[in-house]
Order: C-alpha cells, then structure tokens, then sequence
C-alpha cells in the first residue's frame, strides 16, 4: 500500500450531504475483477453525460479541479454499498484524502486499506475548508499526518483525530494481514477453544 | 459481572486477541463470499502466496450478476464482464475448497437469502459478506455487517477481522402494528427518523413487542436496512422463533448438540440493566405504511401524505431535497398516492423471502397488473421460487400478469439486464433509491411487497389498506 504522510493538494469542493457508493462509481463498472483503472469512471453519472462527454459544470471537470488531490464533502460522505471499488476509483483519479462532517463506516474502513485518508471534522471546520477549497487552484491544503493537521493558504491549522492503529498503518504503508498473520497462534489458540465450547460452529 | 447489551455478549464471546494499543481481532464464524467483491480478495491472496485459513466456514454463491430470466443456463443471457466475474468465483471456490451454490444450483440465490435457508446463519455468531446488507443476519442474534474487499481478503487469510467496538444504540418497537403494516414499514421508519446517518458508529439492537411479533422474515428485512441508517450491524434477540426456523437447516446443529446450542443461545439478550449510549422508542401503532419520495433511504412518508418542499427541510437537506424533487420529478405537495409508475419489482435480500411472497399473493389474487405496467417477481432464492411454486403464489403472480422469474439481486442494483430505463419509475421492494441505483435516470421509491402490489394493480403509489 502507499504511503501517506504530508499532502499539499487542490481541494475540490462538493458540498452535497450523502454522497453515496452508487455516486462515486456505479455498478456498470464493479464487472471488473481487477482493483486498477476505475478513476476514469469516478462519479460518471455526474461527470458524464450520456454520450460520455464531459458536462463542464461539474466539479472535476473544472480546470482548477482536474488535478485535485483532496475533496471537501458534505455529511455521511460514502455512504451505501461495501464496495471498495468506491475508494480504488478516487484514488486511481488521483485524491488521496477526503475530508467531511462524517463518513459512512464501511467507506471509512475502505479508504485506510488504500492510501487515503479520511479526514473527519465538525460542520464549522469543514466550512472554512469549503470556502478555501471554493478558490480553486490558487489555494493549496496543507495535510500533515504525522501532525495530525490541515492547514489552509491563510494559515489557519485545523486539528483531527485519527486511530492509532489506521495512522501507524497509512504512515508505513503497511499489509495489516501480514500484521494480522504475526498473531495466528493467538487466532487459533482461540479457534481450538471456541471448537469446544461451540462445536456446531 | 457489569450488564452487558447482546452486542457486549457477541462481541466478547469472539475476541481473538487484543493488543496493548486496544487493535482488537474479532473471530469470524462465517463468511459468506459473492462474485462482484471477491476476486480481488482471491487474486490478492495468490499474489501473496497465502491460502483460506477456514474454508469450511466460507462459504461462496453468485447473485448480483446473474440473470433471472428463464433461459440464463444459455451463457449468451450474460455480458462477458459478468461472466468472467461468475466465471472467477467458480474457480475460486474450487481453488480454494469453500463451499459453493453455483448458478445451476437449485439452492442459489441471493447470498443474505442463502445463509439463512441452509442454516450457515446461527444465533451469536459473527458474520461477514463483502456486501452491505449482510445486516440482514443480525435478525438472528448475530453480529453481522459488510465488509469491503480488503477486509474479505484479510478474513479470507486470518478469519479475522481487525476491528473497533461500536456503540449500543436500543430501537424499541413497542405495541401492535396495524393491518397493513409490516417489517418494511418499521425499517424505513426508524431511518426516516435516525436518518442515514444517525447510527453511524453504533450497532442497534431492535426490541419491543411488535418486534417480538415479527417473523424471521420479517426480522430479517428490519436488520436488513440497519446498514441504509447506518449503522454497523442491526441485531434482534433470538428467541423460540428463531430456533424454530433453525432447526433441521442443513448446517444447523444436529441432534447431539442441538440443546447445548440451544442453551447457549438463551445466554444471548441484553441485560435489563445493561448501558445504552442511544434509545430511540416508537410506538408500532403510530407507524403508517411508508414509501420514499426521494433518493435517499430517509425520504420516507406515509402513503397519505404529500411530496414534500424542499424549503421544508433544513441546512444541507435543503439542497439535496430540491435535488431529489429535481431528479424524481416531483412536484411540492402532490399527493403520493396519485403520482403514476411504470415498473414494480418485487424482490431483494430485503424482500424476497417466501413471506413477502405471500403479503404480494395476497393482494393480487384474482387482480391484474395495470395495463401498459412492467411488473416482475425475483424470489431470493431457487428455493424460495420452488416453495412459492409449491404453494401456487407462482399461478397467482402469473395470472395477474407479472413476469416469474429466477433468483438473483436483479433490479435492486441493476447489474445484470434488469434495470430502468431514464425516467422509468419504479415501485420497488428493494433497499436503495439512489440516483441512478436501479438503472441510470431510474427513478425508485422504496415500500413494501404488499405495497408494491398494490401499486402494480392501480399504476400508482397506492395505499395498501383500501385494498385489504
């Protein structure tokens, strides 16, 4: 997995609440047994018109914002579907953080697994971070991980929380399965147990 | 000992290892694998070298992709994107020695369906799908919840699952339902008040008489839409039902353990004086039969009430409302049940079991499909369809004019050919009225089997009780 310490990016804004799975990819394109080349069709149905060509007004198409590493959202951003075709396609266009008021739980979990880091905040900071991001390309956010920041062009610096666990495994691009195998002996120490005391399971 | 919810119990009761930074690893007991989010997981696997730690408690089956018409034995049913992801799954099941309900298996259908019926799904175990909406499970007292695909391919290596304690929020139905009104409507009642955010971080449990009263179907489909409030996992108690339906499954516990089993599983409720982070209470007789006007599972009213006005709501719903109106091509303040659709689906992991077969029997007995309406019928499983067949629902359906067909997810998510054109409006039994969710331009609103019946009758969202 890449690494994520320090990102300077363009944010794009999308102040939508429930930006939903379906949104961010949909299903036409989930027929694909590979994890690569889906930001391409990241937010088709909005990026796209239905002869495929680009309908200008929004965001990504904008060109302050094609080459955006960060995107601003409204609440419960992710929300719906499992899949984490989801998180490959934004990051295969190229955004390496989100940052909203909340984050549906299984597209939080997803992004950590992929490089990208989620960024929760209350409404008022996600605010300031919409005005920023509504500049354009001129203003550049500053992320920090290690800091646990983000910093606007104005010089503002916003404070998040993060877990342990996820940060250390983002920081270090880490395999957590690799991680998770170091500890087997317990997991089967557990399972033999567990044999006696459920044996239909 | 300190009170504990069910959710406390499960989730202790599968504690593998925690570490001194709090990372916990939570046992899984099953892990049920489809063809649209696994083969990543599998490739990943190869790529490392590593194997399925349990394979017998994995466990495989195609739905999302396939198709239901009648003639989907002939490969041509199927684009080759599909194909070669139901294609990848048959080989990786094999590969890897999990079991396996192929397409030509009378047992396939819809993988929360499936787990259930042949009795993979027990009381206290810790489940996990690659899918959203294995909360449907929880309606057995067990924790289960979706999972991406690099989780499937981390439980597929550890049967494990590197995992945060939620919180406990309690969702009590208290009372009777009035006639009309069934699992649907309390689902998407709780989430037209939690709203699809408002469980985020927490696992609910469900209680209350009218819960109590439901079936395991109908349990099924409250836990189901757990996920669309957003919560992690929903969970109802086990009680006699619950047992009930287990028992003589094929993987049930047999003769030998079954009382052990059983005795555990009365272990299996929540203190009465047990610590709930939220409680959410709502009487079962206050709640009306409910459809969604918008494309957000909270859009939810009673049948008897009006498209509501953007400008109604506050902060960032204003927007999105207007955008919803927008796109469903409603208008602020028509009534709901005058406004006209084209299609009805009834089918889905929420809906498609053999009691919401019967509430849609039930209603179009001896009544025909509006003339000019698209209507179909997708039984969850193959054998659901047989057991409808059996009972002669299947004659029914057909006589009033809907098409039969095979199992699968179909139009609930529209990857395989059957979707909505731009436009089309749908009443449908499914779980999502996203834009685009049931085919692109598709527009959805979310009810229930007996609902959705009556609509296919009338041609319009219709309120079920006139037709009782």
């Amino acid at each position: 997995m890449d690494k994520f310490e320090k990102l300077s990016g363009v944010a794009a804004p999308m102040p939508m609440i429930n930006i939903d799975t379906d949104m961010i990819i949909p299903k036409q394109f989930l027929k694909t047994i590979k994890r690569s080349g889906l930001g391409v069709n990241l937010f088709d149905e909005m990026r796209f018109d239905d002869d495929g060509n680009e309908i200008p007004e929004f965001v990504l198409n904008q060109p302050a914002y094609r080459d955006a590493e960060i995107l601003v959202a409204g609440d419960n951003f992710g929300c719906g579907s499992s899949r984490e075709h989801a998180p490959w396609a934004i990051k295969d266009f190229g955004i390496r953080c989100v940052i909203a008021p909340s984050f549906a739980d299984i597209f939080y979990n997803n992004c950590f697994k992929n490089g990208i880091l989620p960024i929760a905040l209350p409404q008022e900071q996600v605010d300031v971070l919409m005005a920023e991001a509504e500049k354009g390309s001129n203003a550049r956010i500053e992320i920090d991980l290690e800091a646990q920041t983000v910093g606007t062009s104005d010089g503002e610096v916003i404070s998040f929380e993060v877990d342990a666990f996820k940060k250390h495994c983002l920081m270090e691009g880490l395999d957590d399965i690799g991680l998770t195998l170091e500890k087997i002996s317990s997991v089967e120490d557990f399972e033999a147990e567990a044999c006696i005391a459920r044996p239909w399971v | 000992m300190s009170p504990k919810t069910l959710y406390d119990k499960i989730w202790d009761a599968h504690l593998a290892h925690e570490a001194d930074d709090g990372t916990c690893l939570l046992y899984i007991d099953r892990h049920l694998v489809h063809e649209v989010t696994s083969p990543q997981a599998f490739e990943g696997l190869r790529m490392a070298g590593r194997g399925v730690h349990a394979p017998d408690k994995t466990i495989a089956v195609p739905d999302h992709n396939v198709p239901t018409t009648l003639d989907r034995a002939n490969a041509a049913t199927m684009t080759e994107d599909s194909r070669i992801q139901v294609e990848a799954l048959d080989k990786n099941a094999k590969d890897f020695g999990i079991h396996y309900y192929p397409v030509s298996d009378v047992r396939q259908g819809i993988v929360h369906i499936v787990g259930p019926e042949q009795g993979w799904t027990l009381p206290g175990m810790t489940v996990v799908c690659g899918d959203s909406h294995t909360a449907t499970h929880g309606a057995f007292g067990a924790l289960a919840h979706g999972i991406g695909t690099s989780e499937v391919e981390h439980v597929l290596a550890t049967q494990t699952l590197i995992q945060q304690k939620s919180k406990n929020m309690k969702v009590e139905i208290t009372g009777k339902l009035a006639p009309g009104v069934t699992a649907k409507d309390i689902t998407l009642s709780v989430i037209g008040k939690t709203g699809t955010a408002g469980g985020t971080g927490f696992v609910i449990e469900y209680c209350g008489e009218a819960i109590r009263d439901l079936s395991m179907e109908g349990r099924m489909t409250v836990c189901n839409m757990a996920i669309e409030g957003g919560a992690r996992a929903g969970l109802i108690a086990p009680d006699e039902k619950t047992y009930e339906y287990c028992k003589g499954r094929p993987h049930a516990p047999n003769a030998e353990q079954w009382d052990t089993a059983v005795a555990w599983w009365k272990t299996l409720y929540s203190d009465d004086d047990a610590h709930w982070d939220e409680v959410l209470t709502i009487a079962g007789e206050d709640i009306a039969p409910v459809v969604t006007w918008g494309t957000s599972p909270e859009d939810v009213l009673p049948i008897t009430a009006n498209v509501p006005a953007a400008d109604s709501f506050t902060g960032g719903k204003v927007d999105a409302a207007q955008r919803s109106l927008d796109y469903m091509g409603l208008t602020a303040g028509t009534p709901l049940n005058e406004v006209e659709i084209d299609t009805v689906f009834i089918g889905s992991c929420t809906n498609g079991r053999i009691e919401d077969l019967r509430a849609a029997a039930a209603i179009l007995k001896g009544k025909k499909v509006k003339d000019g309406l698209r209507a179909m019928i997708v039984p969850g499983s193959g054998l659901v369809r047989a057991q409808a067949e059996e009972e002669g629902l299947a004659d029914i359906f057909k006589d009033a004019g809907f098409e039969w067909r095979l199992a699968g997810c179909s139009m609930c998510l529209a990857m395989n050919p059957d979707q909505l054109s731009p436009g089309e409006r749908c009443a449908a039994t499914s779980n999502r009225n996203f834009e685009g969710r049931q085919g692109r331009g598709g527009r959805t609103h979310l009810m229930s089997p007996a609902m959705a019946a009556a609509a296919a009758v009338t041609g319009k969202l219709t309120d079920v009780r006139e037709m009782m």
